[in-house]
């Protein structure tokens, strides 16, 4: 039960990361229907420049202040913001009404790119940082087994809720989340009724950098660790969570997150970690199968 | 596309750029200037604004440059119509360059073993090309076959002691199960759902490789796998060996040679069996398949058994590719097996073009072979890679060779534009 209890907190705080990457996923496929096979990479990067931001203001050694904290995640969502603008603006723009494979091309380019950019500029050594926001709260004793709820982890369901609010508050209350919107339904409408989509598309990869920084800054609060090659993982598995939960769908990549974090967790707790990608992987298949749509997504009528 | 002439031009251009250059400081000042080193006791910073100064710069000429020659838009590349005609001549220039290759007379064991690698991923180009190009099925995992090719020459060989003549057959007939074993779940899926899915179906063969240690050794992978021989005869300094048979001097380059002539008799096996199969029923249904699925099913056509067969002949030939790889190599681990292989592999079909054959022969040379040019600079060629393969879809988004030739024709068989092919689902 205590232990159950653990991989619980353990798995919805490693779902709310993939949450936060599977919204990029999932805003982007539902704008312009692409696969943005780089958005993990931004991931990536916003870990880095995350560890970059603390180092920079002297946290590594010990507990770090909320302040910092927040000029940490501010920083890293700014500059990732600027890297997910300069990626559609640079790879994916000019290739927009060309057939359907050449931006997903380019997105693998892309995600190879920055890969190896981050691998030459900053070494492929794995970068460790000590905990910045240490303890936690024995919510649990039983014989031998605490159930350990981490400040950490508290911080990442605390920050994501928050920012998954706003966001929500963005796309349904705004003027430009209407625009968002409405892009989403039918590009071309939206284009002849005066809305500039590209500057909404370059304002989906910019939101969707954003929070995907936000993971990356996480999981850099959560690990301690991190190297160029996390993007591809992560990715994947919140691409997985965006389909599950239904693509286009936010709350559906949201849940999806959860899901996915929650089922690894317990894979690698109850049966074995070695092959926890492969449970991932493996639902990933049976979602696609069995239910195309995902959870919460929208049928799709095959138009002739 | 007119140059910018006008003085407001170029006040307009010079701003432009300098925006530019601002991003690229916004960019690269964080991941460039401060790069992170691991110190005793934790990480320490290391400013490098130099660098940085030289690539704000770069995006500030580079910019500048692209504005005031160029105009707004990026050009798109099209051949010059002399050089277009000679392509024509192209395929049987490029075929007799890989027939002679090991007898010019400036080749050395280097080239050849570049010749290897380059051959090796034209065939599995031309593997994928059958998924991909003709049928339309966007695969992301196709390593995964090459993986199951490699693994079950390693096994076999080593376990039964079968030799590699057996045992080519055998692996191309496991990955084309391995092709269907694939295809089944995934005949409804389409587009970029069915690329996603393979991507899974790769690397969950990649987990189970590394992690079914009693079976594959794991990460360490298997060694010690017999090389193959020439009717019997192995390429050894002993009695009995392919030199002393025929009286010659052992040389080890004999083995390479041999290698070689494999591999491109393996690969024109499989542009030869992919010209066939286009003109028969099967691939002409594939390309049907490849334009519109729904108008293919109401003309009768069995969507399933011809989406089955192009995964499970695609497979086939990677399996071929893989227990080539497994015996010139003499060694296999999970790690030859990435995505990234994966991604390579498209790669060279898209940017060749995709369906055209030759388009992914010279596309597979330029990216393997191109990025071994900078082989000295480790860590920047698949920085280069990746930027190629951007810069190539941006400024040709059809391929290299971006005109088809129809399968079947009334009359003259004119070149078509890749733009009126469609690009499956």
């Amino acid at each position: 039960m205590a232990y159950a209890l653990q991989q619980l907190i353990n798995g919805v705080s490693l779902g709310m990361i993939y949450g936060l990457i599977a919204v990029g996923y999932t805003m982007v496929y539902g704008i312009i229907g692409m696969i943005n096979f780089a958005h993990g990479d931004v991931f990536m990067v916003g870990a880095f420049v995350s560890l970059i931001t603390a180092l920079l203001l002297g946290l590594g050694g010990g507990a770090a202040g909320p302040g910092a904290l927040l000029l940490v995640l501010l920083a890293g969502m700014s500059v990732t913001a600027l890297y997910g603008w300069t990626v559609e603006r640079v790879a994916y723009r000019p290739l927009r009404g060309s057939f359907r494979l050449a931006p997903l091309i380019s997105a693998i380019g892309m995600s190879i790119l920055l890969q190896n950019y981050v691998q030459v500029a900053q070494g492929a050594r794995v970068k460790p940082i000590g905990a910045l926001v240490p303890g936690g709260v024995t919510l649990m004793e039983t014989d031998g087994f605490n159930v350990q709820f981490s400040y950490v982890q508290m911080l990442i369901i605390v920050v994501t809720l928050a920012v998954l609010a706003g966001f929500t508050l963005l796309v349904t209350r705004t003027s430009m989340g209407r625009a968002m919107r409405a892009c989403e339904q039918d590009r071309k409408m939206a284009a002849l009724l005066g809305i500039d989509t590209d500057r909404i598309i370059s304002l989906t990869f910019v939101i969707g950098a954003a929070l995907a920084a936000v993971a990356g800054c996480m999981y850099l609060l959560r690990y301690g660790v991190i190297d160029f090659y996390i993007g591809f993982l992560a990715g994947v598995k919140a691409f997985t969570a965006a389909v599950l939960g239904g693509i286009g769908s936010l709350p559906g990549a949201v849940l999806g997150g959860l899901l996915i974090g929650l089922i690894e967790t317990f894979w690698s707790a109850y049966f074995s970690a070695q092959y926890k990608d492969v449970a991932a992987f493996s639902i990933l298949i049976l979602t696609l199968v069995l239910m195309p749509s995902g959870l919460l997504g929208r049928q799709e009528v095959e138009k002739v | 596309m007119t140059p910018v002439a006008s003085r407001d031009g170029v006040l307009h251009a010079v701003r432009d750029a300098g925006l530019a250059a601002l991003v690229a400081f916004g960019l690269f000042a964080p991941l460039v200037g401060l790069r992170t080193d691991v110190v005793e006791g934790g990480l320490a910073l290391r400013g490098r604004w130099d660098d940085v100064a030289w690539l704000v710069l770069l995006a500030f000429v580079g910019r500048l440059a692209l504005l005031l020659l160029a105009g707004r838009r990026l050009p798109r590349l099209t051949l010059p119509a002399p050089l277009a005609r000679a392509g024509q001549y192209a395929a049987p220039f490029f075929l007799g360059l890989a027939l002679l290759l090991p007898w010019l007379p400036f080749i050395e064991r280097y080239e050849l073993d570049l010749g290897i690698l380059v051959l090796t991923y034209v065939m599995l180009g031309w593997g994928l090309n059958i998924v991909v190009g003709l049928a339309g099925l966007l695969d992301l995992g196709y390593v995964a076959f090459y993986a199951v090719g490699a693994y079950s020459y390693a096994l076999l060989s080593l376990t039964y002691g079968l030799s590699f003549w057996v045992c080519l057959p055998l692996a191309g007939i496991l990955a084309a199960f391995a092709g269907v074993l694939l295809g089944f779940p995934v005949l409804r899926l389409r587009g970029d759902y069915l690329a996603i899915v393979t991507l899974a179906f790769g690397e969950i063969i990649r987990v189970v490789l590394t992690n079914w240690t009693e079976l594959t050794g794991g990460p360490n992978g298997l060694s010690g796998i017999p090389r193959p021989g020439l009717f019997g005869l192995s390429f050894t300094s002993e009695e009995g060996g392919f030199a002393d048979f025929f009286g010659l001097d052992y040389d080890p380059v004999h083995r390479v040679i041999f290698l070689y002539y494999l591999i491109l008799g393996l690969a024109l096996l499989t542009n030869w069996v992919t010209l066939r199969l286009r003109r028969q029923p099967l691939g002409r249904a594939w390309e049907a398949l490849r334009e519109d699925e729904i108008a293919c099913r109401a003309l009768g056509i069995n969507v399933t058994v011809t989406k089955l067969t192009a995964f499970a002949i695609g497979a086939m030939f990677a399996g071929f590719a893989g227990s080539f790889f497994a015996t010139r190599q003499a060694f296999v681990s999970p790690e030859s097996f990435t995505f990234i292989e994966s991604a390579i592999i498209l790669a060279i079909v898209v940017l060749g073009g995709m369906g055209s054959q030759l388009g992914v022969a010279v596309a597979a040379l330029l990216l393997i072979g191109g990025t071994e040019l900078f082989r000295d600079l480790a860590e920047w060629r698949m920085l280069i890679f990746g930027a190629a393969m951007v810069v190539i879809m941006v400024v040709r988004p059809r391929g290299l060779v971006g005109t088809r030739t129809p399968s079947i024709a009334l009359g003259e068989k004119r070149a078509i534009g890749g733009n009126y092919v469609s690009e499956g689902h």
